[in-house]
């Protein structure tokens, strides 16, 4: 026997004397779902009960309001309910929660886990009317509810353009063809075999924003800026697999294509392929989701969403860009003297105040107060990121917390002691290159009111007070 | 056959298209067979690189659109609800609300041609067959009024010599020689004299309600 062996099999005898003793197991069992029946029935209570109506509040004045009613009713019940009538204080403290008595579910309960039901309202959501169908459309990160860098796999926003497509990952395969010395097939299992490497990039829709061109339109930040998310990518180097099939010297340009119904292509030049590109299978340390192009997606670092094709199945090498309709017809920026630029692949640097927001204001007086908000750039890193309380007038160096790394999200943090008064929140980033966040009207001088894509300007909201926040811009 | 059989068949296929390894570095992936490559090399670019052999008239494309493609945008490619317009737009392109469509906006016929033998019809792709889609497209360059003509025939041989009107107004894109990207200093302080509030999101009220999503 292997001394780890040994040492394992000591680990689980203990773990089990910790417990119970071993003939006492059935006994416990029977125990459990005696308790097991009393807590089902007050899990319902404890989730329809006082402390949802206290948490679970919807952001806007009018549900604030509500929510304020609710917790002075909780408390006088409380009051009533509480067993010393002559203890004063929290009831959350003087009280005996659920939680606090009674044994929650087993590790049998929750095999893939989920978050608590008090985070219920933590979604990614879409704006029914700027598509004609869901299928293929788009729903929006809720950047409101997020800190940190990374965005959890569930809540990464999704464009579909035929929507979601289920693939075997036994019967997907990838090809690379065109000027190469041999054509290519990669089983997923063969792709695997390639060197690893993990990168968390950021992948913005070049559309994101694209609502707010002609002024403010919609209030919330998750969907004024919530077409980007930023996640852990694990896969293999593009140039890997090029350099498998050997590229030919007049070979320029890539096509990769998707496995969906759409057959998404777009072109994207040979250099940036051998440069960064990477093909993952993973994000955040587990596959994709068919959402995000299980089992496989190009990551295009910097540049526009609609290129890291998801469903990945064929990369075509040629001499020419092919002027597909995602590069054509879609993705090209009409400017206001009719003329459209085009092959815009970079996103340029951009940031948002996340917190406060329409969908989340402050919901405390004057005092301390949190300001934070995401940055990013498709040149490089953030290097500071300013915020103005004033509509611009004025402006602080924010604090960046957490890893600055290349072509990724940055967190930003402002504390400040808010006086109560109304405050014109605006965050302007300035990244590696030196370049700096435009206003919306630098960029409309430059690209008129038609470009839908690319808007990347300094956004404004509102905060009038405690429990509300609106989306405005100012002059 | 038996089941084992079935897959004992399979290996063996699967142990002959895995064959020896290549020169690559890692020796990983097989060769694509020509009908394998055959099979997913659908797209055409401008120079018409990828047309397959086959043909179709504005006729013929005017039923197969008003069968197959008509009920999400219009029998004369106008859209319906908010489905993509096809036709029309021409001159708008400065307007306030410009209509993007292949005869104002689309720079390469073949872009049509891909298009819809890649994607269309909506939910039922690779479903058409070439003469359909040389068909499509010709009724599409008939209602942008780019032909005239009912009997016109869109080939393979023919495909190159259209131009579609909106060709010359594509440039390549400029950055970072643009205004935004010569300013180096962002001001701190002072920065402007007044500031007043010019746009505000609740006066269009277009944001979707929250739904309650919390428990009742």
């Amino acid at each position: 026997m292997s001394p780890a062996f040994f040492t394992f099999k000591k680990k689980n005898v203990m773990i089990c004397s910790i417990f119970k003793p071993l003939e006492k197991w059935s006994q416990l069992q029977g125990e459990a779902s005696v308790l097991k029946n009393q807590k089902n029935n007050r899990k319902i209570l404890s989730a329809t009960g006082k402390h949802t109506s206290n948490i679970a509040t919807s952001p806007s004045r009018r549900n604030f309001l509500r929510a304020s009613a609710a917790s002075t009713l909780a408390l006088g019940t409380g009051m009533l309910a509480s067993r010393s009538a002559a203890a004063s204080g929290d009831p959350a403290i003087l009280e005996l929660q659920d939680w606090n008595q009674y044994l929650g579910e087993g590790v049998d309960a929750r095999p893939y886990g989920t978050p608590s039901p008090f985070e219920e309202r933590v979604v990614r959501r879409n704006v029914a009317w700027l598509t004609a169908d869901p299928v293929s459309s788009v729903n929006f990160t809720p950047l409101h509810e997020l800190d940190g860098i990374i965005t959890p796999n569930g809540l990464c926003f999704e464009r579909h353009h035929a929507g979601i497509a289920e693939v075997d990952p036994a019967q997907h395969r990838l090809m690379i063809h065109g000027m190469v010395d041999k054509p290519l097939v990669f089983t997923m299992e063969e792709l695997k075999r390639f060197p690893r490497e993990n990168h968390a990039y950021f992948l913005e829709c070049a559309a994101n924003s694209g609502m707010e061109w002609r002024g403010s339109q919609l209030n919330g930040c998750q969907f004024t800026h919530g077409m980007v998310h930023n996640v852990m990518y694990t896969g293999v180097k593009l140039s890997h697999l090029l350099n498998e099939a050997g590229v030919k010297s007049k070979g320029k340009w890539i096509l990769p294509e998707g496995a969906d119904s759409s057959h998404m292509t777009r072109s994207i030049p040979l250099e940036k392929a051998m440069e960064d590109c990477i093909v993952a299978f993973a994000m955040n340390g587990e596959a994709l989701r068919p959402e995000q192009g299980y089992p496989v997606r190009l990551v295009v670092p910097g540049w526009e969403g609609n290129m890291w094709v998801k469903w990945l199945r064929r990369i075509e090498i040629g001499d020419e860009p092919w002027q597909h309709r995602e590069e054509t017809s879609k993705y090209t920026d009409l400017m206001a003297n009719g003329e459209a630029r085009r092959f815009t692949w970079v996103m340029d640097a951009k940031s948002v105040i996340t917190n406060p927001s329409p969908q989340a204001p402050l919901m405390h007086d004057k005092g301390q107060t949190v300001l934070t908000g995401v940055a990013w750039s498709g040149r490089g890193t953030i290097a500071r990121v300013d915020v103005s309380l004033d509509g611009g007038r004025n402006w602080h160096k924010a604090r960046i917390d957490g890893p600055s790394l290349d072509k990724s999200l940055h967190r930003f943090y402002f504390d400040f002691d808010w006086d109560g008064r109304p405050l014109l929140l605006q965050s302007r980033a300035i990244d590696s290159t030196g370049y700096i966040q435009p206003t919306k009207s630098e960029l409309r001088a430059v690209r008129g009111e038609n470009s839908i894509y690319h808007n990347n300007g300094i956004q404004t909201w509102h905060v009038k007070g405690p429990g509300e926040v609106e989306n405005v811009e100012v002059s | 056959m038996s089941k084992f059989l079935r897959s004992a068949t399979a290996l063996v296929f699967i142990a002959t298209l895995t064959g020896p390894a290549f020169a690559g570095e890692f020796g990983l992936g097989r060769e694509a067979t020509p009908d394998e490559v055959a099979a997913w090399d659908i797209d055409v670019r401008p120079d018409g690189q990828g047309l397959p052999e086959g043909a179709g008239t504005v006729a013929e494309g005017d039923e197969i659109f008003a069968e197959r493609c008509a009920a999400c945008h219009g029998d004369f490619g106008e859209g319906v609800d908010r489905w993509p317009v096809l036709a029309g737009g021409q001159g708008t392109l400065q307007d306030e609300r410009p209509v993007k469509t292949i005869g104002s906006y689309w720079p390469y016929l073949s872009t049509v041609y891909d298009y819809v033998n890649r994607a269309m019809p909506f939910g039922e792709s690779r479903s058409l067959t070439p003469d359909e889609v040389y068909a499509i497209t010709a009724y599409l360059l008939y209602v942008n009024d780019i032909v005239d003509d009912e009997e016109f025939e869109l080939s393979k041989a023919n495909f190159t010599s259209v131009r579609l009107p909106n060709e010359d107004n594509f440039f390549f894109d400029p950055r970072p020689a643009t205004p935004i990207f010569q300013k180096s200093k962002a001001c701190m302080e002072n920065c402007k004299p007044a500031v007043k509030v010019t746009s505000r999101a609740r006066i269009l009220d277009v944001t979707p309600e929250e739904e309650s999503t919390g428990i009742e």
